[in-house]
C-alpha cells in the first residue's frame, strides 16, 4: 500500500516534469508563455496571425490522452463529481476569470512561477485560497 | 515567413501533446484529485503539489536557458510579459477563477485535454469555459485594450 501510494506520487511528480519540459520548449521555441487560457483566447480570437499556432497546441493537448491510452493502454482516470449546473456555471467563471487575472494554472501557476513573477505568485495565492474556500464551503453546505 | 508559421505550429502541435501526456501522467485530470488538493480541512491529496514542483522545476530551467540566448528557436523574439503591478483585476480575476477552479475541478488545460474521453459533463464545462473567454475578451473597450495586451504575453 505505502508503495504504491508513493508510486502515485512519483508518477505526478513525472507527468510535472513533462507539463514543465512543454512549458520550457513553447519558450524556446515560439518564445510563448504556454498559458492555455490565452491559448484558448488566441484560438477563438478574431487575429488570424496566431490562431493556427494556438488552435494547433489545443489539438495536442486533446492528443496527449489518447498517446497516454496507446503507451498504457488504459485511459487516464476522471471522476466528474460535480453536477451539471456546476460544471456550465464553474467553467465560465474559470474561462472569465482567467482572462481577467491574466492567466490560469498553467501561465501562472506552471510559467508564472518559474519566472518568479510578482503578478502570478499573487494570482496563484489567490486562486489556491479562493479554491480551498471553495471546496470547503461546498463541503459545508453539502452541495456538489 | 510562412514557413515559419508553419514550424511554430508543429512545435505548438508537439508542445501541447507533451503537455496533454504529463497531465495524463500527474493524475491531474481528475477533478476528484485537484479538490482533493484544496480539501484541506477534508480528504487532503498532495498530488497536484508535485506536479506543480516538478512543472516549475523543468519550467524555471527552460527559463534560465531563454535568458541566455537572444531569441526563440522559432521566432524573431521572445513574447514574456512585461508588467510586474498587482492590480485588483489581476486578483479579483483569479478570484472568480478560483471559485469556478475548486467548483468542478477543472483548469482550461485538463479540461481541454479530458475532451479526448468523451464525457459529455467536461464538454459542457469546456463549452461554458470558451464562453466565459469570448464574453470577457468582448468587453467595453477599456477592459478589451488591457486584455489585448495581457493577451500577447500572458501572466
Amino acid at each position: 500500500m505505502a508503495s504504491l501510494i508513493s508510486q502515485t506520487y512519483l508518477q505526478s511528480l513525472a507527468g510535472g516534469a513533462l507539463i514543465g519540459l512543454a512549458s520550457a520548449l513553447y519558450l524556446l521555441l515560439d518564445g510563448r508563455i504556454a498559458g492555455v487560457s490565452s491559448v484558448v483566447s488566441g484560438a477563438i480570437g478574431a487575429s488570424a496571425k496566431n490562431q493556427l499556432r494556438n488552435i494547433a497546441l489545443l489539438f495536442g493537448l486533446i492528443l496527449g490522452p489518447i498517446l497516454y491510452r496507446l503507451g498504457f493502454g488504459a485511459w487516464p482516470i476522471v471522476h466528474v463529481e460535480a453536477k451539471l449546473w456546476t460544471m456550465a456555471l464553474a467553467g465560465f467563471l474559470v474561462g472569465f476569470g482567467a482572462q481577467l487575472g491574466s492567466g490560469c494554472t498553467a501561465g501562472h501557476g506552471v510559467c508564472g512561477m518559474a519566472r518568479l513573477s510578482p503578478r502570478s505568485m499573487a494570482a496563484v495565492a489567490t486562486f489556491l485560497v479562493v479554491g480551498m474556500l471553495t471546496v470547503a464551503a461546498m463541503n459545508a453546505l453539502g452541495v456538489s | 515567413m510562412k514557413a515559419n508559421v508553419m514550424a511554430q505550429s508543429l512545435a505548438s502541435l508537439v508542445v501541447g501533446a507533451i503537455f496533454g501526456f504529463g497531465l495524463s501522467l500527474s493524475g491531474m485530470l481528475d477533478p476528484a484529485r485537484v479538490r482533493g488538493f484544496l480539501d484541506i480541512a477534508g480528504h487532503f491529496d498532495p498530488s497536484l503539489g508535485f506536479v506543480l514542483a516538478g512543472a516549475v522545476a523543468v519550467s524555471g530551467l527552460g527559463y534560465l536557458i531563454s535568458r541566455r540566448l537572444p531569441r526563440p528557436a522559432l521566432d524573431a523574439s521572445f513574447h514574456l510579459p512585461k508588467r510586474k503591478d498587482i492590480d485588483r483585476r489581476l486578483l479579483i480575476g483569479a478570484a472568480i477563477f478560483g471559485v469556478g477552479w475548486g467548483a468542478a475541478g477543472f483548469c482550461p488545460g485538463p479540461a481541454i485535454a479530458s475532451l479526448a474521453l468523451g464525457i459529455a459533463p467536461i464538454f459542457v464545462f469546456t463549452a461554458m469555459m470558451l464562453l466565459g473567454v469570448a464574453i470577457h475578451d468582448h468587453w467595453p473597450e477599456t477592459w478589451r485594450l488591457r486584455a489585448r495586451k495581457d493577451a500577447d504575453a500572458q501572466a
